[in-house]
């Protein structure tokens, strides 16, 4: 945000690199939103951020085999780890405030049990890894499964008109009036029990393919309705007069005239669809209806923790960090990719931009 | 203007339609899923099957099994729950409302307030260094989970420092109704008011801002300025007025989603026993006949609000009335 002057300065002129010597090459607007975002240095920053927790998670099978020495899908409650010197019971009588039954052991801050164990006796820093790999998957899955749809929505809808639109049109409308929580929810708990079975495709109820679908399909319209819109608008223009003209295909003028012009739409809302779904994600396994154990996501760690709370607050504290500091760094990437996209935006204050 | 009602009416009523037939469809026609199964519980004897199956009459076509269906939600209201043998759906809903409304009122009122003081100072310091502050807060608070945050903040108050002189007056977890102690309803639903109000206070003075560095350079703005208006009637009379358009319809609908189910994950976590925590308690039991009523209710509330909400736009904006 604070490089919105660096944003706004004109496009300087091209270093060496990339062009060859001497001609001077065309720059497509893509090649000049991505130098404005590679320009922006928060927008950078929060893609680090994001790529180093990817990095990280992807790296949870290496942390827990080769640091903490454990696996953390197998309950551990008779078990022992060192620290100081001492083997110290995993499980530990008494702990609490009213001195009875069993705590797990605390944050040692050491390489076994860094951040504690649970209820269950399991290394709380690797299911949290294991966990953001999970998240991540899901996130980043239905947020591009959902994109892949809604833009084959939107462009049938948006080309064809007439009865395709109002069909399609009406459909989402429904699922938009829907409150995505709500229908979440009713999916979920539908298949949660038996999985999902269409012709020769079935898919497991511990799956993560089912909350990556149920997240996908729930937001949809969201992204749809927006890409129908700039297909109406863009299918009006001379160019694809031009293309009729020439004889194009509706297959060729959807595909090379129309969805070049209506993919930043998508664009712009994918790393914030990220964010969204990785939230719903974690939601939805807090409510016990998103990943399914044996599996770890952030949101079940912190529901695991909820119990533990008062005792031993790092279960539920980490992984709630590991998703604010994910979806922070998505959100403010998304700004970054929307500023650099159309950085007319900010300059169109002043004129009056009505549609 | 009435033109206009009776239109958005028909709309209103398809798209109830629609969403009730949405709800039969997948929780009764899933590929591959057995609702009498489903609907049984968890480790339902085949009997109860056998008999659910008749009630519902799964064995009949498809749209008598949606008629019945809905004759059970709204006209005999005697769905009945399966974990809870006797807990009647409809009125246990009805009773859990006003916690619902409590927490969902009390929460906007604090998040109206905070978020146009905060958008308003974002806009008015623009150019200095409080304005990135405060919009990198208003972000952090979007990409807070709200049930982490709640737990957070039980932590704190109910547990690590609740006896200091800070929280020592925050009492346990719970709900009291507003009939019976105020002072007591007020105390117990402070803090998760608060905490459900961050998100929306993020979302909100963000689009203020940005509404309002809009108006800014709009020609009326210029002209009031011209004619010699103060800068703090500029500001208050002339540009929130305009921008305080988006910021009511977003409001309407983010209204109708809380009290529709979206308040859901602060009332589990602070253990208020509204309608969210009615839903709860039957997902970790996969109640479904309670389930599919608390949606099919929230579904439709969250409809007609945002009916309402249009038809109040219409009222104010003449424009909306014609388009």
């Amino acid at each position: 945000m604070s490089d919105v002057a660096a944003l706004e300065q004109p496009i300087a002129p091209l270093p060496e690199e990339g062009i060859g010597s001497g001609a001077v090459a065309g720059r497509s607007p893509w090649e000049l939103a991505a130098r404005r975002l590679l320009r922006n240095r928060v927008a950078m920053a929060a893609l680090g951020l994001f790529v180093l927790i990817v990095l990280v998670s992807l790296a949870a099978p290496l942390y827990a085999e080769h640091i903490a020495h454990t696996d953390p899908f197998v309950p551990n409650l008779n078990g022992t780890t060192e620290v100081d010197g001492k083997q110290v019971p995993i499980m530990q009588q008494g702990g609490g405030a009213l001195k009875l039954g069993v705590t797990p052991i605390g944050p040692t801050w050491h390489s076994n049990f860094f951040l504690g164990a649970d209820n269950q006796g399991r290394d709380v820093m690797a299911r949290v890894l294991y966990g953001g790999r999970s998240s991540l998957l899901i996130g980043i899955g239905s947020a591009l499964i959902c994109g892949l749809v809604a833009v084959i929505v939107g462009l049938l809808a948006g080309f064809f008109g007439g009865l395709t639109d109002t069909v399609l049109s009406r459909t989402l409308d429904v699922i938009w009036a829907f409150p995505v929580y709500l229908l979440a929810i009713s999916i979920a708990t539908v298949l949660i029990t038996q999985g999902l079975s269409v012709g020769p495709f079935s898919i497991s109820a511990s799956s993560l393919w089912l909350p990556t679908l149920i997240i996908a399909v729930v937001y949809v319209p969201y992204v749809a309705r927006p890409v129908r819109g700039s297909v109406l608008s863009v299918r009006e223009k001379e160019f694809i007069d031009a293309a009729i003209a020439q004889g194009a295909s509706n297959t060729r003028l959807m595909l090379s005239e129309i969805l070049p012009n209506v993919i930043s739409v998508v664009i712009v809302l994918l790393p914030l669809m990220i964010a969204t779904t990785i939230l719903t994600e974690s939601a939805l396994s807090f409510l016990t209806i998103g990943v399914q154990p044996p599996q770890a996501s952030w949101g079940t760690v912190i529901s695991d923790g909820q119990q533990l709370l008062y005792t031993r607050p790092w279960v539920a504290i980490a992984p709630g960090i590991m998703i604010v500091l994910t979806v922070l760094s998505l959100n403010v990437l998304g700004d970054g990719i929307r500023d650099a996209l159309d950085p007319r935006a900010k300059r169109r204050i002043g004129r009056k931009a009505k549609a | 203007m009435l033109a206009f009602i009776v239109r958005r009416l028909i709309g209103t009523v398809a798209v109830v339609f629609a969403i009730t037939l949405l709800v039969f469809l997948i929780f009764f026609h899933t590929p591959g899923v057995d609702p009498a199964r489903q609907l049984a519980g968890r480790n339902p004897n085949p009997d109860t099957i056998k008999l659910i199956r008749h009630q519902y009459g799964l064995d009949r076509p498809l749209p008598v099994q949606y008629v019945i269906l809905m004759k059970k939600l709204f006209i005999s209201r005697d769905l009945t729950s399966y974990s809870n043998q006797g807990l009647k759906v409809v009125p246990a809903i009805a009773a859990a409302a006003p916690v619902t409304l409590s927490l969902v009122f009390g929460a906007a009122v604090i998040w109206v307030i905070v978020a146009i003081a905060m958008g308003l100072a974002a806009a008015v310091l623009r150019g200095t260094v409080w304005d990135p502050i405060l919009m990198v807060l208003a972000l952090i608070g979007i990409s807070m989970p709200v049930f982490w945050l709640g737990e957070m903040a039980n932590l704190i108050i109910q547990s690590r420092y609740h006896d200091s002189f800070l929280f020592s007056w925050i009492p346990p977890l719970g709900y009291t109704p507003l009939t019976s102690d105020p002072w007591m309803w007020f105390k117990q639903l402070l803090v998760p008011w608060l905490v459900l109000s961050v998100l929306y206070i993020g979302l909100y003075a963000r689009v203020l801002r940005n509404s309002l560095l809009e108006t800014e350079s709009e020609d009326y703005v210029r002209t009031a300025r011209a004619k010699g208006i103060s800068e703090r009637r500029v500001l208050l009379r002339h540009m929130l007025r305009t921008s305080m358009i988006t910021f009511v319809s977003l409001f309407g609908l983010d209204l109708g989603v809380l009290i529709g189910g979206g308040a859901l994950l602060a009332e589990v976590v602070f253990g208020l026993p509204g309608v969210g925590l009615l839903t709860y308690k039957s997902l970790t039991s996969l109640d479904l006949p309670v389930i599919m009523a608390t949606v099919v209710y929230g579904a439709i509330f969250i409809v007609i609000a945002s009916a309402l909400v249009d038809v109040a736009y219409a009222y104010l904006d003449p424009r909306v009335r014609l388009a």
